[in-house]
C-alpha cells in the first residue's frame, strides 16, 4: 500500500527543511489520540481517535472544539483602519465597533493574496489570517501602515456546532448574546478571552483566542462538556468543503480574482464602482470590471454522480469524450453529511449552470451535476 | 499468511493467493469511502498499482505483490468501502492472484517479523 496523493491540505504551505512548530495543546491533543501531520510549518492534529468521518458528523450535530492556533493573529491600531482599506476591496471604515467582517488582501492582477478576518474593537483592529501566508501578510501590511503587531503569546481555538452557544455559555454566559460576526472581550477566570462569533465549518460557532499559558486549562473545561469533542484539521477541510466555503491555496490563489472564486458578496458597494469610496485597492481595475460585466471564469460545486472522489486538480470536460478542458477541481474528497463525493471546481463563464460536466480521474471521464453551493445548509445565529 | 512491506497480507488459497490491507494499514488509511478494484483476467506485474483506496483525506495504491493474473476481485468493496475498516483482516479481501510459482510467497514476511516492521 502506497500513499497516492497527500489530500488537500498536506501540500499546501507546508514548510520543508524546517522543524514544525508545536502548538500550545500538543499535549493535550496526543492524550486524545491525536495523528499529528506538518501544516504550515506547524504539527498540527489531523485527526483523533474518532477519525474524521464522526468528527465530522460530531460537530455537525453537537459541538467540535478545533485548535486553529496556527492561524495569524495580528493588532493594528485603529487609526489604521484607512490605510488597511487601500489593501482590501472592503468596507473597513464603517465597520462597526465589536464587529467583525471577512476580507482579502488582493494584488494588482485582481488575484487573492489570503483571505482574513478584521474585527474592529474599542482599542484597535484585531486580524486573523491564514497560516501559510502569516509571514508575507505581516510584510504587506507593515509595508503599507506602522504598527503593526503580531501576537504570538495567544492560542486560537474555534468550538463549532450547533451545540457550541449552550457548551461556551456554560463558561462564559454572555456568549449566548452574540450575533454572527460579533465580537467581544469576556473573562474567564480573571483573563480577558477574545471571542468572535464565527468559524469556518458552516455551523453556528466561535473562535476564542486564548492566552497560551491557560490555553490548556480553558480547553479542558470545553471538553468536560459532554457535547464537546476534539476535531482535527481533516474534518475542518470536510467541513468547510460541504459548507462550500473556499480555502486560501485552493479555491482562491494570486492566480483567481474573489470574483470568480465566488466572494463578490464580500465586496461591500461603497467600494464598488459607483461607491463613495470605490476603488482604491490592489486589482481594482479588474475586479470592479469583473463585479460588473463579469468575471472569465466561476466557482461551482460538483456532485460526482459515482462514488469516486474528484480530488484538487482534477480536470473538467463538459463532454464523455474529446472537446475542451473546462476547468479544474480546486477542493474534492468526500462529504460526509452528504454521504457521497463532493467538490468545488473553477470552471469557464460560458459553461451553462444546468450542464453535466465529467472529472478525469485516472484517465477517466466520470459524470458529475454541477450543485448550488453550499452542499448543507449553514447554521449561522444572524 | 505472510507479509509485504507495503501492509499488504497474501493468504494461501488453493493455486491462487488472496491479497488484502493489515489493520495497521487500515488504521492508518481512517476512513475509507472508495475502492477501485482491478479489471478480472488483467495480468499484473509486481509493484503495478492495481487498487485505489480512498479515504475522507487520500487516496492510496495497493501494488500487486507478484507477477500475475487477477482472478478474482471483492465487488463487496465497491458498495461497502467501510469494510475495509472494519474487517480488513477478514471481509475485506481486494482480489486473488493466481501466480506461476506458489513458493514465490516464502519470500515475504511472517506475522512475527511484520509486526516488527510496524514496530507492534
Amino acid at each position: 500500500m502506497s500513499r497516492r496523493d497527500g489530500g488537500d491540505m498536506a501540500e499546501t504551505g507546508t514548510a520543508t527543511g524546517v522543524d514544525p512548530r508545536q502548538l500550545p495543546l500538543r499535549a493535550l491533543h496526543a492524550e486524545h489520540g491525536a495523528k499529528f501531520v506538518p501544516f504550515a510549518g506547524w504539527e498540527m492534529p489531523v485527526q483523533f481517535a474518532a477519525g474524521v468521518m464522526a468528527e465530522h458528523l460530531w460537530c455537525r450535530e453537537k459541538a467540535g472544539l478545533f485548535d486553529v492556533s496556527h492561524m495569524g493573529q495580528l493588532r493594528l491600531p485603529l487609526s489604521a483602519d484607512a490605510a488597511l482599506e487601500t489593501l482590501v476591496p472592503v468596507d473597513v471604515l464603517d465597520l462597526a465597533q465589536g464587529r467583525q467582517r471577512y476580507a482579502f488582501f488582493t494584488n494588482e492582477t485582481g488575484g487573492v493574496l489570503d483571505d482574513l478576518m478584521i474585527a474592529r474593537r474599542a482599542d484597535d483592529l484585531f486580524l486573523v489570517v491564514n497560516a501559510a501566508c502569516r509571514e508575507a501578510d505581516i510584510a504587506h501590511l507593515r509595508a503599507h501602515i506602522d504598527g503593526v503587531e503580531e501576537i504570538a503569546d495567544r492560542a486560537l481555538l474555534a468550538l463549532q456546532g450547533p451545540m457550541a452557544e449552550a457548551a461556551l455559555a456554560a463558561l462564559m454566559p454572555g456568549v449566548a448574546g452574540m450575533r454572527f460576526m460579533d465580537v467581544a472581550v469576556i473573562e474567564w477566570q480573571g483573563v480577558a478571552l477574545w471571542i468572535s462569533r464565527s468559524g469556518y465549518t458552516g455551523e453556528d460557532g466561535f473562535e476564542i483566542s486564548v492566552p497560551a499559558e491557560m490555553a490548556e486549562a480553558f480547553a479542558r473545561a470545553l471538553l468536560a462538556d459532554d457535547r464537546v469533542a476534539p476535531i482535527g484539521l481533516g474534518a475542518r477541510d470536510s467541513l468547510r468543503l460541504e459548507a462550500g466555503l473556499p480555502l486560501y491555496g485552493q479555491e482562491m490563489t494570486p492566480n483567481i480574482s474573489p470574483v470568480e472564486a465566488g466572494q463578490g458578496w464580500a465586496i461591500q458597494k461603497v467600494r464598488r464602482t459607483g461607491g463613495a469610496r470605490a476603488g482604491g485597492f490592489p486589482g481594482a481595475k479588474v475586479i470592479l470590471d469583473q463585479l460588473a460585466h463579469g468575471a472569465p471564469r466561476r466557482r461551482t460545486g460538483l456532485l460526482p454522480e459515482g462514488r469516486a472522489p474528484m480530488r484538487a486538480g482534477t480536470p473538467v470536460f463538459d463532454s464523455a469524450d474529446g472537446g475542451a478542458q473546462v476547468g479544474t477541481v480546486t477542493s474534492g474528497g468526500f462529504g460526509p453529511s452528504l454521504g457521497g463525493p463532493i467538490a468545488l471546481a473553477l470552471i469557464e463563464a460560458a459553461v451553462p449552470t444546468d450542464a453535466r460536466l465529467w472529472g478525469e480521474v485516472r484517465g477517466k471521464r466520470l459524470p458529475a451535476t454541477q450543485a448550488q453551493l453550499p452542499f448543507v445548509t449553514p447554521g449561522y445565529k444572524r | 499468511m505472510k507479509f509485504t512491506e507495503d501492509h499488504e497480507w497474501l493468504r494461501p488459497d488453493g493455486d491462487v493467493i488472496v491479497v488484502g490491507i493489515t489493520e495497521h494499514a487500515a488504521t492508518q488509511l481512517g476512513d475509507v469511502v472508495f475502492v477501485e478494484l482491478p479489471e478480472i483476467e488483467t495480468q499484473v506485474a509486481k509493484g503495478d498499482e492495481i487498487v485505489v483506496i480512498e479515504s475522507v483525506k487520500a487516496a492510496s495504491d495497493i501494488v500487486a505483490p507478484l507477477d500475475g493474473e487477477i482472478v478474482a476481485v471483492n465487488e463487496a468493496l465497491t458498495d461497502t468501502p467501510g469494510l475495509v475498516n472494519e474487517d480488513p483482516l477478514g471481509e475485506a479481501w481486494f482480489f486473488k492472484i493466481k501466480v506461476d510459482d506458489m513458493s514465490a510467497l516464502d519470500a515475504f514476511m511472517t506475522e512475527d517479523e511484520y509486526k516488527d516492521h510496524v514496530g507492534a
